[in-house]
């Protein structure tokens, strides 16, 4: 059994080790921002004007050394944060991020809790 | 003229449905066991007026009568004979009468398939669908007339989008609508249930197969407007967790919960609030998500023409169906005090329950964040496929375990015989990962874990059908559905890792070298069709290695009426995977955008989706075999 | 007792979430960036369109106010609001300085020829992604700065008689 369950960690860590990358990725940056002119695509998927300036403007910070964070900052202060769309971590936004989780922690502590209750009559 | 056929026709419903509520009430009243023959008559009468109704419009849009508004507004003499059809409900006024015909279908045969049930839960499940019924009419009549009429009659009308004239869209919302406003008779059996106690087994065996029909249909009309989205939108995705995606997944997830709860409620008589429960929230859900894409308070990609007129209505409507059922059940809910070993197959349908709120909390959430930081501060912010990405799938990993333990426990009390066997399987699914990284490429963290669970979902499936095949027991509804489950995960994963994306500016007569590709672009012409001129782009595609030599001809079509622009993409769709090419113009320039993807697996996710929606169909079929 | 909190807080839970869908019905506005006001412009570094310069931050500190205007030749709207950026050129206190935006050199003087020049300065963005640096998403589009760089107000469109007007009276002051 022990044996079992060392081989299991191995081969999760071969596993591990080859899925780490490095590098900031355009398509990924593209996807996650908003065309403004457009009715619900990313740059990624547009060729509108905005897209076009958009993408050189992103290649342009990606050649200069810029992380994805600061490329989406830069990108939210000049068109606020409806330009990304995946939002960005901050008091309006930190309830979104929290509320599914704690649905999830709620539901799973209620369904424990009920067999706790159970077993302890 | 055919405008007041419909219209009349519209009226008479309201009245025929306000009569069936009368005489209902009526029939509660008396001391008879059968529901009185003028019911049933009525009822016959109400469903085919609208049926007539409905077809007055479809012939309105075949003969192009531009004298109803409807008509006017989405078609055009030029249209194809099948979208002319289609285009019927393709707006929101014909669709609402969509909305009203399945209401009124729906109603009359539960009470026809009803029989053995008593007659008070029959009478207020038609009272309660009625009233629906009545809400929808007077919504028809009084905000969204499709059969109002335009004088002077115009001679032409304003079209139909093009990129809505598709096979795929053209069935989605009648199969949507079977799902989502199909919901509403089982909303109306639990709201009868609870006004006259009528619970337990004999309650689930009432609704379980219209939950069935709701479901598959509801599974089918999503994979319809994936499909469309994948060939028809050019970007070559198939789920972009827009608000009207969302608003087709968000019953579906409910409607999961229940038909799994319907399970347990059956077999053992538990968990009947949750069923309640799950019934009144899957039509609410449905309300909601009309509300949400037809008020035009969300921006969508694809919505109807908006209005805030209609958006009052539906809320307003969605508001009393809310208050009224939930004010109901508060009144008759009682703590239910049952004892359920934590390891049993009841517990897992619970622990599904679990997951599926988390997953419906989680994209209502997120559809409607933007509405409330926007009327609380003010800001305007987008919530979009990386928020639902990130917060679901890690879900989904856990879910897969779960779902591949729960139909091989057992009821009351399970005992796991076979653990050795489930860590065996837990061995290989590791093993055929790895190979996968090894044969191919690797990939993310999580996409490893995503691959992992949804090959044990697979493999535990297949050791499950084949423990039936061995006993004989021929129910392949739930593996099928189970191992289609898993299948759709496995191949959205691999296609999600392993499709190629390049998007790059070519002139005619360039060629493009990138990853053992070679992309020429080898010509351009204008061609000129019925109710629109392309501009048809020729690329030549070659990969030694895969001995591949393909031709696509993405297009750029001009159409008049109404007058757009849409880009055509070409895909070629293959078993293994599809190649899929959109070309489109860079103003003041020779040179075309073109954005070339290789999309692995496609047509097995289509198929994946197909098949569990078969395991609800053949559920269904097997169901009325023994009744009927 | 547990029981009439939890309900009655399931129940006021829905009355504000309907109350808000109700006040969003109401509000829904299309997206614009009309709002980014009050912040500092910051790294500018236009091409001028015929000397061989860079217009900066420096540049822009010489004026009391500055109203750069994003224009080309192929954009109809721009030739709308052509005959009131000439008015405003009129005006003592405010500098116009054009940006010719993914443009032809040519095309651009020739629209400057056949309807005039309004603009003290003119620089160009022949690839557009310098005017990312403004927050510009389409033209025409105009953008009014104080003599600190700090954005006023921005016009997204053509500029029309209100604005010309609000214009004038936030540079008397």
């Amino acid at each position: 059994m022990k044996t079992k369950v060392i081989i299991f960690f191995i081969i999760l860590n071969f596993n591990v080790v080859n899925a780490i990358t490095f590098s900031v990725d355009s398509n990924k940056i593209l996807k996650n921002l908003r065309c403004l002119i457009c009715q619900g695509q990313s740059v990624a998927d547009s060729n509108s004007e905005f897209a076009q300036t958009i993408k050189i403007v992103v290649r342009d910070q990606i050649n200069d050394g810029k992380s994805e964070k600061e490329i989406y900052d830069f990108l939210i202060e000049k068109y606020g944060e409806w330009i990304v769309y995946k939002p960005p971590l901050n008091k309006v936004n930190f309830l979104l991020w929290l509320l599914p989780y704690l649905v999830f922690i709620t539901g799973g502590v209620i369904i424990f809790l009920r067999f706790k209750k159970r077993n302890n009559r | 003229m055919l405008s007041n056929i419909g219209n009349t026709l519209l009226f008479l419903n309201i009245f025929l449905g306000i009569s069936i509520i009368y005489f209902s009430f009526q029939n509660l009243r008396d001391k008879k066991v059968l529901i009185s023959k003028n019911i049933y008559h009525i009822c016959l009468f109400q469903s085919t007026f609208i049926i007539i109704s409905f077809l007055t419009l479809v012939t309105g849009f075949i003969i192009s009568d531009f004298s109803i508004i409807t008509v006017y507004q989405n078609s055009h003499s030029l249209k194809p004979f099948f979208y002319k059809i289609s285009g019927t409900w393709g707006n929101h006024e014909g669709s609402l009468l969509l909305w009203v015909i399945i209401l009124t279908i729906f109603s009359f045969l539960f009470l026809l398939y009803n029989k053995k049930h008593p007659k008070n839960y029959r009478i207020y499940s038609l009272i309660v669908q009625n009233i629906l019924i009545l809400g929808f009419l007077f919504f028809i009549l009084f905000n969204s007339n499709p059969f109002s009429a335009i004088l002077p009659t115009p001679k032409e009308g304003l079209g139909l989008n093009p990129i809505l004239q598709d096979p795929a869209l053209a069935i989605h919302p009648p199969l949507l609508y079977i799902g989502f406003v199909g919901s509403s008779i089982y909303f109306s059996a639990a709201i009868a249930s609870l006004l006259t106690n009528y619970s337990g087994k004999i309650f689930a065996q009432s609704i379980k197969n219209w939950v069935l029909i709701s479901w598959s249909f509801q599974t089918l009309g999503i994979l319809a407007g994936s499909i469309w989205a994948y060939y028809e939108l050019g970007w070559g995705g198939f789920w972009f967790w827009d608000p009207v995606e969302n608003a087709s997944l968000l019953p579906w997830f409910a409607m999961t919960a229940l038909l799994h709860s319907l399970i347990v409620l059956e077999k053992r008589n538990l968990l009947y609030f949750w069923v309640i429960i799950l019934c009144l929230l899957t039509f609410i859900l449905s309300v909601t998500g009309t509300f949400l894409v037809r008020s035009g308070i969300l921006n969508s990609v694809h919505t109807f023409a908006n209005d805030p007129s209609r958006g009052l209505y539906i809320l307003i409507f969605l508001t009393l169906m809310i208050f009224g059922s939930v004010l109901l059940f508060f009144n008759k809910f009682k703590n239910s005090n049952y004892n359920l070993n934590y390891n049993s197959k009841e517990t897992f349908i619970l622990i599904n329950n679990w997951f599926m709120i988390f997953y419906l909390i989680t994209v209502l959430l997120g559809t409607v964040y933007p509405i409330f930081t926007e009327v609380l501060t003010d800001h305007k912010v987008s919530v979009g496929p990386p928020f639902y990405n990130t917060v679901i799938i890690p879900i989904v990993i856990l879910f897969l375990f779960f779902m591949s333990l729960g139909p091989q426990a057992q009821w009351i009390k399970n005992r796991f015989h076979n653990l050795n066997l489930l860590f065996k399987i837990l061995i290989a699914s590791i093993f055929i990962n790895f190979s996968i990284i090894y044969l191919f490429k690797s990939y993310s963290l999580i996409s490893n874990f995503i691959i992992i669970s949804a090959i044990f979902l697979i493999i535990s499936s297949l050791v499950d059908l084949y423990k039936l095949f061995r006993t004989q027991k021929m129910d392949f509804a739930r593996v099928i559905s189970h191992l289609a489950f898993g299948f759709l995960v496995l191949f959205i994963g691999l296609n999600h890792n392993f499709s190629l994306e390049k998007d790059f500016n070519l002139k005619l007569g360039e060629k493009k070298n990138f990853e053992n590709y070679s992309l020429e672009f080898k010509d351009l012409r204008l061609e000129s069709f019925k109710n629109y001129k392309a501009v048809i782009g020729e690329f030549k595609i070659n990969n030694s290695q895969e001995n591949l030599h393909q031709s696509l001809y993405p297009e750029i079509r001009i159409y008049e009426n109404p007058s757009t622009i849409t880009y055509e993409a070409s895909i070629r769709s293959g078993l293994l995977k599809d190649y899929y090419i959109t070309m489109s113009n860079i103003d003041r320039s020779d040179y075309y955008n073109i954005k070339f993807q290789k999309k692995p697996f496609m047509m097995w996710i289509w198929i994946s989706v197909i098949f569990i929606s078969l395991g609800g169909f053949l559920r269904l079929f097997k169901n009325a075999k023994k009744n009927y | 007792m547990q029981k009439k909190i939890i309900k009655l807080s399931i129940i006021l839970l829905i009355i504000f979430i309907i109350g808000v869908f109700f006040i969003g019905l109401n509000k829904n506005s299309i997206y614009d960036t009309k709002n980014l006001v009050g912040q500092k412009i910051t790294k500018i570094k236009l091409e001028h369109f015929s000397d061989n310069r860079i217009i900066t931050e420096e540049d822009l500190r010489k004026n009391n106010f500055t109203l750069i205007n994003f224009w080309a030749s192929w954009c109809g709207p721009c030739r709308v609001e052509h005959p009131i950026l000439l008015k405003l050129n009129e005006e003592k206190n405010l500098e116009l300085l054009g940006v010719n935006f993914k443009d032809k050199k040519n095309n651009a003087l020739e629209f400057l020829k056949d309807l005039g020049d309004p603009y003290d300065d003119l620089a160009r963005d022949e690839l557009g992604k310098h005017s990312i640096n403004f927050g510009i998403y389409g033209i025409p589009e105009s953008i009014l700065i104080n003599k600190d760089l700090v954005i006023i107000k921005k016009f997204i469109g053509p500029i029309s008689k209100n604005d010309y007007n609000y214009i004038k009276n936030i540079i008397r002051q």
